[in-house]
C-alpha cells in the first residue's frame, strides 16, 4: 500500500484535487491511499506528496507556515527520502525562491526562481490567463519522462492564474505554454515536480498526468 | 494559444435542472449530476451552475447538489445564485465549486467582490452582470447604453453596465459573466455591441451569455464581440446543438478551440509563431 499525502492547509482546490487523485488511484494496480492531512508525521512518512494551492502566493505561504512542522515534513519526504512531490498551481509557485506579488515573500526555494506577474506582449490578451491552453514543445522543454507519458505536445490543460514561476535554470522547465510569451507550465527537477495548470480540472489529460505521478519513480 | 471556452449552463431550481438536456443516454434529464457527467464526457470546457431556487430553505439544499455535481465534474465548475457573503462563497467552494458567481449582492455591496477575491483569489470570483439596453429611452443620461438589473432581472438599478464591469474588475473580479437580458431566451444571437463594449472596458475574461440560437451566434460573439467564452443553456438542453458540433463549427471558422482529448494530440500549428520566452529569464 502506498500513501499519498495531500497537504491540507486550507487551499480552495483541495476537494477537487482529492477526488481527482482518488479517481486516479483507483485505476492503479498498486493499492494507493490518498490521505488529506496537515500532520507532519504522516507527511514525512508518505510515499508521495501533493501540494495544492490557489489564490495569492503570500497567503498560501503563510497558511503553510502556520501549520507547525508541515514544511519541514515536506522537506523530509521530498529532499530527505526522495519521495515524488507534485505542486499544483500556487503549489508549484511555492517551490520558487520568492514571490513578487505584494512585495517579496520567501518560498520553499526548491526550484530557484521568482514568481512574477504574467505580462503578455499582446495587450489584448486577458489576465488572469484562464482556460484551456496547450503544452507546446516547440517553445522548449520535451514533455519527457514518465510524468508526461501519453501526453504529447499540444495537449490541453486548464489554467487559471495571473502569476508564473520563472526558474533561474531553463533546464528545470519540462513544459512551456504560450500566453503572449512562453511561461513555465511545468517544472521537474529530480523527484520535485510542479504544474501551473490544474490536472484535477483537465478531464482525461489531467487524469493521465495524475496517474503518471502516482506511478512515477524518479 | 488560449482556447475559447464553450460553457453549458445548468439552471437549477430546487435541485432540478429547469430545462433538461435531451441526451438519450440520460435516465433522468432533470438531475444536474447526470447532466454534468454528460457534458463532461461531451468535452465541455467548463460548467456554469446557476441556482434559481426562490426560497431560502431551498437554497440550503443546494450545497449537497453542488457537491454531487462536482463529484462527476472534471472540468471547472462555477456556481452562482444567492451568493450574498464571503461565507456563502466559502460554503460553495468547500462543496466543490471552483468559482463562485456573484450578481445582485455585488451590485448592492461592491465591497463583497474584493472581500471574496481576498479570501479565495480573483480566479475564483466571477461577477455576473445582467444588462439591458436602454439606448433611446427618454431621460436616460449619457453612458454606454446598457444598465445593470438585479434580482434575476426584476429590479432596475440605473447603473451603467460597462462602467460597472470595469469597477468589478478593479475590485478583484477574475471574470465577467455578461448576460444580455434583451437577448436571453430569444435565440437571436448575443448582443455583440454590449460584448464589445464590456470587453474593451474589462481586462479579465468575459463570458458571453444570452441569445445563443446557433453556432454562428457563438462565432460572432468571439469574432465581433471578442468574447473569451460562450455560454448557452437552451440550445444545448434541447439538443439543437451539441458541444461537439458547436466546437467543430467554431474551429471551421478559425476560432481556437480545444479538441476533446483522445489520448494524445498534436493540434498546434506546425510553425508556431509563439513569441520570445518573455518569462524565461
Amino acid at each position: 500500500m502506498q500513501t499519498v499525502a495531500l497537504i491540507d492547509y486550507g487551499s480552495g482546490n483541495l476537494p477537487s484535487a482529492e477526488k481527482a487523485l482518488r479517481k486516479a488511484a483507483a485505476s492503479l494496480s498498486a493499492p494507493t491511499a490518498v490521505v488529506v492531512t496537515d500532520d507532519p508525521e504522516v507527511i514525512a512518512r508518505a510515499d508521495r506528496v501533493v501540494l495544492p494551492g490557489v489564490g495569492a502566493f503570500a497567503a498560501c505561504m503563510s497558511a503553510l507556515e502556520a501549520r507547525p512542522g508541515v514544511i519541514e515534513a515536506m522537506g523530509e519526504a521530498a529532499a530527505g527520502r526522495g519521495a515524488p512531490f507534485l505542486g499544483i498551481c500556487v503549489g508549484m509557485q511555492l517551490l520558487a525562491t520568492r514571490g513578487r506579488e505584494f512585495g517579496y515573500t520567501n518560498g520553499l526555494n526548491w526550484i530557484e526562481g521568482d514568481v512574477r506577474r504574467l505580462e503578455p506582449t499582446d495587450r489584448n490578451l486577458k489576465i488572469p490567463h484562464m482556460g484551456w491552453n496547450g503544452l507546446d514543445t516547440t517553445l522548449g522543454g520535451d514533455l519527457g519522462g514518465p510524468l508526461f507519458a501519453g501526453l504529447n505536445s499540444g495537449v490541453h490543460m486548464y489554467f487559471t492564474h495571473s502569476y508564473v514561476l520563472v526558474p533561474e535554470r531553463e533546464t528545470d522547465v519540462a513544459a512551456w505554454t504560450d500566453h503572449g510569451g512562453a511561461f513555465a507550465a511545468a517544472v521537474v527537477r529530480g523527484n520535485i515536480a510542479g504544474v501551473q495548470f490544474h490536472p484535477e480540472k483537465s478531464q482525461g489529460a489531467g487524469a493521465r498526468l495524475l496517474g503518471n505521478f502516482l506511478n512515477w519513480r524518479p | 494559444m488560449l482556447k475559447v471556452r464553450v460553457i453549458p449552463c445548468l439552471d437549477v431550481r430546487d435541485g432540478r435542472v429547469v430545462k433538461g438536456v435531451q441526451f438519450v443516454s440520460l435516465r433522468d434529464a432533470g438531475d444536474p449530476v447526470e447532466q454534468a457527467r454528460a457534458y463532461d464526457e461531451a468535452g465541455a470546457d467548463e460548467l456554469m451552475f446557476l441556482d434559481i431556487t426562490a426560497s431560502h430553505e431551498g437554497r440550503a439544499a443546494i450545497l449537497d447538489v453542488v457537491a454531487r455535481t462536482a463529484e462527476v465534474c472534471f472540468m471547472p465548475l462555477s456556481v452562482g445564485g444567492g451568493v450574498r457573503s464571503v461565507e456563502d462563497g466559502r460554503r460553495l467552494l468547500r462543496a466543490g465549486a471552483d468559482k463562485i458567481a456573484i450578481n445582485t449582492a455585488a451590485v448592492e455591496n461592491p465591497d463583497l467582490i474584493g472581500a471574496c477575491a481576498d479570501a479565495f483569489g480573483s480566479q475564483a470570483v466571477v461577477v455576473a452582470i445582467d444588462a439591458k439596453r436602454t439606448v433611446g429611452d427618454e431621460g436616460v443620461a449619457a453612458g454606454s447604453g446598457w444598465r445593470v438589473f438585479t434580482y434575476g432581472g426584476r429590479r432596475a438599478t440605473g447603473i451603467d453596465a460597462v462602467a460597472y464591469a470595469a469597477e468589478a474588475v478593479r475590485r478583484g473580479a477574475g471574470e465577467i459573466l455578461l448576460t444580455s437580458m434583451d437577448r436571453d431566451g430569444a435565440r437571436t444571437g448575443y448582443d455583440l455591441e454590449l460584448l464589445a463594449a464590456v470587453n474593451a472596458a474589462a481586462s479579465v475574461p468575459v463570458i458571453a451569455s444570452g441569445g445563443a440560437g446557433n453556432a454562428q451566434h457563438m462565432i460572432d460573439a468571439v469574432k465581433v464581440g471578442r468574447a473569451d467564452a460562450v455560454l448557452a443553456a437552451s440550445i444545448f438542453h434541447f439538443g439543437d446543438l451539441t458541444v461537439g458540433e458547436t466546437k467543430a463549427a467554431m474551429a471551421a471558422a478559425g476560432i481556437p478551440i480545444r479538441p476533446v482529448w483522445a489520448g494524445g494530440e498534436a493540434d498546434l500549428p506546425a510553425a508556431a509563431g509563439a513569441g520570445a520566452k518573455a518569462f524565461a529569464r
